[in-house]
């Protein structure tokens, strides 16, 4: 089981997501943002950071990178695919999920633990987690206000495709308390939270966020 | 035109603006004598960056006597570098080699809070990468004027949103520092930044440019003109908020003004900071860099004449041949700005063709600019026109000495006999316990959540602790679990009430703070914020402070590795409190059994006080939260008894004997009790002693003390190990899992809701 993790120029966790891909028992594979190449992997994490350093719109620039062809491909194809933070920002802005993300409501960064309770627990990326379970996972970002226009909030409320929610506060102003969406697949996932940093109480608030990691893995051998 | 040497020597009584450049008449003299001609504008530029307070420390030189003096071998077998190198070095062991080091950047954060505080952390990053290491965390001591006064609002959240812009799209957590409030600081914040690294030892990488034809490469961003003058803002008796533009008295060609009102403080840019730094990386694991400079205070004119200097040969740089992002730059210009995230390696001929790849590879701007020459001369051409001729050493090292002038101030002695004794003190159950909420809301007391929300610290996967705790703590090998602690630490009031006391304290709490996570104190930096050093009681403060820190380290057998100054801060023409913010580095075996802060996570725990307690409340934050006053003697201070509570500490993190620890400082025993029940969210019944004030008891800042949790299993070899090694405990209360208050005999009970409601309420009302 390979699952790769895509470095951009300003990606920051990408050495978080494959110490957490190595965790679930998966091989961890480096992707380069530009090497049209994606080595082989059964699924692919797009990590957190500044890609570019953001200075356009989060995740704008990075969408161009040579391997997001790739990945767009692989993805319509039903390779699972995961967005953490920045990367859930650059999903959005390849049009693999809907709506976008905006400045926080407090316009400040916001690094805290935050709790989340999974809405769906039959995507790629989820299937470890009861239904309703609530989680806590480290938040930290910038732009991590979810907003689309109220027909597609209605569409991804109406079809379950609301993956997570903010509980016991919104960090950042998300419309619903969004705080991750999936495609109607199930197998494109993007999240604001970051489950890499989330895998021991040695260096994260739980190991809540291994269940992803783990998640993915079933999918891949059910496939 | 262009002041080449050949016109130089043809024209020695052209008049040159050396004043405005900030030196003085013999200053200026003597760059002639060394010349043996006039500088040309661009070596005028060169000198008069390179010999300002902040790049040649001439005020403070004289008395680094005290740190060669204080140190043991003992004390200097633990350092692979020490001063005089960007940063210094220690083994921690495993192979490892951890580099750390403070550094200020006051002054631009004042004029322009956001660029000032990023650029603060972009420089420090740069000097951790300038040693071979990989930068692995920073943390940030800041201080701030009254925390009502409007401009405080203008300044704070600039300088913490800088911090954080910068740091978190750096990729770098940040792991602690302070946050301080005190009027003395209103028109002259403080922004000290830390930055940690390690590598193997073996990587180590000294800034030395040696071996005849090597390469000079100039990487990273383009070369501008904003920040020209930085330097000379940084340590200027003249700065001021209007004047911060002052890239328009560093014009010796005389060019028109108008385009030079570029802000003198420099713009950061972390992304390309964050590109640099793996490139760096990935260039130092090829093995193809001879020697590394950081370009930051002084720019090209730092980075070519330390290289130089440092090497065994001369250097021979083309200036023409330095990417710009302005046009017209005079050379006096390109040598001096302070444009961010640029580095300078010196490289074999024959990796040259590597090391453009690696870089072409994160897209960094790599350019030869020049090469190691067999001279002794560092010479610079502009256009094939020789514009600089000068040996490197005059302008790195061989700069300036001033013996400042030296008098203990006259108010020190009022100062000191204006004790706290006077004071009017709660003495009520109901007096305490308002007095308890009162001061767990101080600006000085109160969480700093607000603050630290907005920096990143989970990432890179390698935070252990982070604020709150007292120490950040951050695994440096994944596989043995070894790691590293860093506190900060200064309290200015007992430094400004007695200098070298005071400046003990400071490297006691920062050692305890070390030593409460489980870590060893190995070694300390500092950086010394001051006023001005023409003001001999400022001087006589800092020397006393020096002695202090040196003495100290040398009672507890730490190195100091590194450190910064920084004087002329003042708030309109009175100096700062004396800051001399100090650094200590811990090693731990396995952060695994790292000791947190909050209590209630083992079942049945007993808290324990480490330590004496004595009525002493010179210089406490309860004195300046109920009185607003300042006088009287710091706490005593007994660096025995500190090194011995740290050994104590140790042994219980290493025997699974403590299960929790927090050391007592500011606002004294009440302070720690909060916050170690609002960390471990669980509530806890404490005895005060019967035969002593429980005031006292509850607020002295009496130094040298620490409150532990021990499961009680392990509470009679706990006790019995502190009784045999001399260390006086006191059980002084319990945990209590199912409780939701802290509850003191003799006091009341406290609701933990109404504790958290008065600790976290304060900063987000003064500026959310």
């Amino acid at each position: 089981m390979r699952i790769g993790a895509v470095t951009f120029p300003g990606t920051l966790d990408d050495s978080d997501t494959l110490r957490a891909i190595k965790a679930s028992g998966a091989e961890a594979v480096a992707l380069w943002h530009g090497d049209a190449d994606l080595r082989g992997v059964d699924a692919v994490i797009l990590p957190g950071g500044f890609s570019y350093g953001d200075y356009l719109r989060a995740g704008a620039i990075a969408r161009f990178a040579p391997v997001m062809d790739e990945i767009i491909a692989a993805a319509r194809g039903g390779m699972p695919v995961l967005g953490i933070c920045n990367g859930f920002q650059v999903l959005c802005e390849a049009g693999l999920l809907p709506g976008a993300l905006l400045r926080n409501a407090g316009l400040h960064f916001v690094c805290r633990d935050q709790w989340l309770k999974v809405e769906n627990n039959t995507t790629a990326w989820t299937s470890r987690y009861d239904a309703g379970a609530e989680i806590i996972v480290p938040i930290k970002n910038m732009d991590g206000r979810y907003a689309a226009t109220k027909s597609t909030v209605d569409e991804l409320e109406g079809e379950g495709r609301v993956v997570f929610r903010y509980t016991g506060g919104n960090p950042n102003g998300s419309l619903g308390d969004i705080a991750g969406i999936s495609d109607p697949t199930g197998r494109i996932v993007g999240l604001m939270p970051h489950p890499e940093h989330a895998i021991g109480a040695l260096t994260g608030p739980s190991d809540d966020g291994l269940g992803m990691f783990l998640s993915v893995l079933d999918s891949v051998v059910a496939a | 035109m262009i002041d080449t040497v050949d016109n130089a020597k043809a024209t020695p009584e052209h008049e040159q603006p050396f004043r405005e450049l900030g030196l003085k008449d013999d200053e200026y003299a003597r760059i002639r004598e060394i010349l043996g001609r006039r500088p040309t504008d661009a070596e005028l530029a060169m000198y008069s960056v390179m010999w300002s307070e902040h790049c040649s420390y001439k005020s403070s030189k004289v008395h680094w006597k005290h740190w060669s003096a204080n140190t043991t071998p003992e004390m200097k077998a633990k350092m692979l570098a020490g001063i005089g190198e960007n940063a210094g070095v220690v083994d921690i062991g495993d192979g490892w080699a951890v580099t750390f080091k403070l550094e200020s950047h006051n002054h631009p954060s004042y004029v322009e809070p956001y660029q000032g505080a990023a650029t603060g952390v972009g420089g420090i990053v740069r000097d951790i990468m300038a040693m071979g290491a990989r930068p692995l965390a920073v943390m940030d001591p800041l201080r701030f004027g009254d925390p009502h006064h409007p401009d405080t609002k203008r300044v704070l959240p600039g300088i913490v949103a800088g911090v954080g812009g910068y740091g978190n799209c750096l990729g770098l957590p940040n792991i602690g520092g302070e946050v301080v409030f005190d009027s003395s600081y209103q028109g002259n914040p403080l922004v000290n930044a830390l930055c940690v690294g390690a590598m193997r030892v073996e990587d180590l990488h000294l800034a030395h440019a040696s071996g005849t034809g090597n390469k000079v490469i100039l990487f990273g961003a383009r070369t501008g003109l904003d920040g020209i003058g930085g330097v000379s803002v940084l340590a200027s008796e003249t700065f001021s908020g209007d004047e911060g533009g002052t890239g328009s008295t560093l014009d010796p060609a005389g060019r028109s003004s108008a385009r030079k009102k570029l802000p003198a403080v420099q713009v950061g840019d972390p992304f390309t900071e964050k590109v640099l730094i793996e490139c760096c990386l990935e260039l130092f694991a090829q093995g193809i860099v001879v020697g590394i400079q950081d370009l930051g205070g002084a720019g090209l004119s730092c980075a070519t004449s330390e290289l130089a200097s440092a090497g065994d040969g001369g250097m021979r740089v083309e200036l023409d041949r330095v990417p710009l992002r302005a046009t017209g730059m005079t050379p006096a210009e390109v040598l001096s700005s302070e444009s961010q995230e640029r580095m300078c390696a010196v490289v074999k001929p024959s990796d040259v063709d590597a090391f453009l790849r690696v870089c072409a590879k994160w897209d960094v701007i790599a350019t030869e600019i020049g090469e190691v020459t067999d001279g002794d001369r560092l010479v610079i051409t502009w256009h094939g026109e020789t514009v600089v001729d000068v040996p490197p050493r005059t302008v790195a090292h061989e700069g300036p000495m001033y013996e400042r002038p030296i008098e203990r101030p006259d108010y020190q002695d009022s100062l000191q006999a204006n004790g706290s004794d006077g004071l009017a003190r709660p003495s009520t159950p109901d007096e305490l316990r308002a007095e308890i909420l009162r001061m767990a809301a101080s600006p000085n007391l109160a969480s700093r959540r607000w603050v630290t929300e907005q920096y990143d610290r989970y990432v890179r996967g390698g935070t252990v602790l982070a604020q709150p705790a007292d120490s950040g703590m951050i695994r440096v090998d994944e596989e043995t679990g070894r790691g590293v602690a860093l506190a900060t630490d200064c309290n200015s009031r007992f430094v400004k009430l007695d200098p070298y006391t005071g400046t003990q304290l400071a490297l006691a709490e920062a050692y305890r703070n070390v030593a409460v996570t489980g870590a060893t104190p190995l070694a300390v930096t500092n950086c010394l914020n001051f006023g001005s050093p023409e003001d001999p009681g400022v001087m006589w403060q800092f020397e006393q402070a020096v002695r202090g820190l040196a003495e100290g380290c040398k009672e507890l057998g730490i190195p100091v590795t590194g450190g910064n100054v920084s004087f002329y801060n003042q708030t309109g023409t009175t100096a700062i409190h004396p800051t001399p913010v100090v650094g200590v580095l811990g090693v731990i075996d396995d952060v695994r059994r790292r000791i947190p802060t909050g209590i209630g996570a083992e079942a049945g725990e007993t808290l324990l006080l480490l330590g004496d307690t004595r009525d002493e409340f010179g210089g406490s934050e309860w004195a300046h939260v109920a009185h607003g006053h300042l006088g009287g003697l710091p706490p005593k201070v007994d660096l025995a008894r500190e090194k011995l509570l740290a050994e104590v500490l140790v042994a219980g993190s290493r025997d699974g004997m403590i299960s929790a620890a927090h050391d007592l400082s500011d606002g004294g025993l009440a302070q720690t009790l909060v916050e170690t029940c609002l960390i471990g969210e669980v509530g806890a019944r404490v005895f005060l002693d019967p035969d002593q004030d429980p005031f006292v008891q509850l607020f002295s800042e009496s130094a040298g003390r620490v409150l532990v949790a021990v499961p009680r299993s392990e509470e009679l070899r706990f006790t019995e190990m502190c009784t045999a090694r001399g260390l006086p405990t006191r059980r002084t209360g319990v945990v209590d899992p199912d409780s939701h208050s802290l509850e003191i005999q003799g006091v009341g009970e406290l609701p933990l809701s109404e504790l958290r409601e008065a600790w976290e309420g304060t900063l987000p009302a003064l500026f959310g």
